[in-house]
């Protein structure tokens, strides 16, 4: 995939930065910015193309390294205003790259060859503060005092926290039946948050509705008409990696799916890297990890089809359960460029992937880092992971969250606080 | 069988800004033309040049997405919602 740049400096009066214009995906068909998301000709995702003619790489990558500890080190990459870092914000990013070794004993890798990009250290514990805090910018830009979104948790509480600290309005759409530890994260903000008696799918088409209603008037729905400006978000996460790997690409790099677009856009980062000078070229694989009981794209890529057919979900990994993936046919187009693959795993070895994470490398992940973790050991096993290059694997939001998954973990013992109830415990070393 | 369709905001020039239209037609295929008759340049949108649904293009008939039942062949009972939806939302 190509980097999108533009010969003239805008199309558009509104300030975000480097971006330009809107591109169609599809086929090509531009717009100026704007709350748009959907190409008028073709139906096709709208992206940002962006004016980077400027820019050496030098003066870039000493700019990027002299900027704050968080996302907006990269804001000359973004769709975001220059003076961003001075707005009220979450300032997400800049999250630990964990060296594995112990995982990667686990699963044979080899030692040192093994990263987890942790992001549940974002504030609101997963990687939707990034996303969330492009969109907030285009919020601002184009005049939207409410934010809102369709959710399977983790994005409603991200909105919820950015909404608050910006002083706007939110209100966002769940399932009604996700884990109580996502529902009371995205309640405890002050916004409103409804339930919807569906699945994802269900509550995506709702808002997708409610936005060409005039009851959604004025609202901005970060992953619906802000979706190409929300997208840009997981962007930072390849520019993170390999900023932390010493401005170097990775080898290998393992990304839980969803609707696809966090793994649509680490290719492009990755791209644009490359295309600015920033990193060395050089072949990577992207691999896409799903759950089996939601996973569309990986069957899809199995069956070699270029399309995706849409799924009734049935996971513990509700933050990946999304039947209908909109970036489901370009995640297909992205493994098979690259020469990953898209892989699934059961609810079990995803429960399985999480203990095994959290008694290595001391990292709790929710169900989703079970999935890229336990998709990671099938790769390995399967020979479609080479364990001698450096691969880096996300971990996308915190265990706190997706207590449930792991409810039968618990106290190894009761004992009477004495030494002899200790000792007949066997708890002795 | 007269159905009502709900139009997204994108296809809305070709309905005079209209949201909602009613169309006739015993399956999707069949209101599809019924649309086209009235609002000239609406079909090219939604279907492909092979006459399928465009790959972005979400339609429901009443509660039902129609890629899990007959896709354009879904029939479309008296007094039914269709509604048409960009896929590229969410996530």
């Amino acid at each position: 995939m190509a980097v999108q740049t533009v010969a003239s400096s805008t199309d558009s009066t509104v300030d975000l930065g480097p971006a330009a214009a809107l591109s169609c995906r599809e086929c090509g068909h531009r717009v100026p910015l704007g709350p748009v998301f959907a190409c008028e000709e073709c139906f096709g995702p709208l992206e940002i193309a962006y004016d980077f003619s400027a820019y050496d790489a030098e003066e870039l990558r000493k700019r990027i390294e002299a900027g704050p500890a968080n996302i907006w080190r990269y804001a000359p990459l973004l769709p975001v205003p220059a003076d961003v870092a001075d707005k009220p914000n979450i300032n997400p990013g800049w999250t630990k790259l964990v060296q594995a070794d112990r995982l990667a004993a686990a699963l044979g890798v080899d030692a040192g060859k093994l990263f987890v990009k942790d992001d549940s250290g974002n504030p609101t514990h997963s990687f939707k503060d990034r996303v969330v805090a492009q969109a907030l910018e285009a919020a601002r830009a184009f005049g939207f005092t409410t934010l809102s979104c369709s959710s399977t948790g983790n994005l409603a509480g991200a909105v919820g926290a950015a909404a608050a600290r910006a002083g706007f309005r939110s209100c966002v759409f769940i399932p009604h039946d996700l884990e109580q530890g996502k529902v009371v994260m995205a309640a405890v903000y002050g916004g409103e948050l409804v339930g919807i008696e569906g699945n994802y799918d269900d509550v995506n088409r709702f808002c997708s509705e409610l936005i060409g209603d005039p009851a959604g008037e004025g609202w901005g729905f970060v992953n619906v008409n802000l979706r190409p400006y929300y997208a840009e978000g997981s962007k930072t996460l390849a520019y993170e990696i390999c900023e932390q790997l010493g401005w170097e690409l990775p080898d290998q790099i393992v990304v839980p799916i969803a609707s696809g677009s966090q793994l649509t856009k680490i290719d492009k980062g990755l791209q644009e890297l490359i295309k600015l000078g920033l990193v060395a070229d050089k072949p990577y694989k992207i691999f896409g990890a799903q759950a089996e009981g939601c996973s569309p794209v990986s069957t899809a890529y199995k069956a070699g089809h270029d399309v995706v057919r849409p799924q009734k979900p049935n996971t513990i990994a509700k933050s990946l359960a999304i039947g209908n993936p909109a970036d489901g046919p370009y995640v297909l187009d992205i493994a098979r460029r690259t020469g990953g693959a898209v892989e699934d795993v059961t609810d079990a070895q995803v429960v399985d992937a999480i203990k095994l994470l959290a008694r290595t490398e001391g990292i709790f992940a929710e169900t989703a880092g079970g999935v890229t973790v336990g998709v990671t050991r099938k790769l390995v096993e399967a020979g479609l992971l080479d364990p001698a290059k450096t691969t880096v694997v996300l971990n996308t939001g915190d265990g706190l969250k997706t207590l449930d998954a792991v409810a039968g973990t618990g106290l190894t013992a009761t004992i009477r606080p004495t030494l002899d109830s200790f000792r007949e415990a066997g708890l002795a070393s | 069988m007269s159905v009502t369709v709900r139009i997204p905001t994108i296809l809305r020039t070709y309905t005079g800004g209209q949201a909602e239209v009613n169309a006739e037609g015993a399956t999707l295929a069949d209101v599809i033309a019924d649309l086209e008759k009235h609002h000239t340049g609406i079909s090219a949108r939604v279907l492909d040049d092979q006459g399928k649904l465009r790959r972005f293009v979400n339609v429901y008939v009443n509660d039902d997405d129609v890629r899990f039942e007959q896709g354009l062949e879904t029939a479309t009972p008296d007094g039914a919602g269709v509604s048409i939806i960009p896929a590229v939302a969410g996530g």
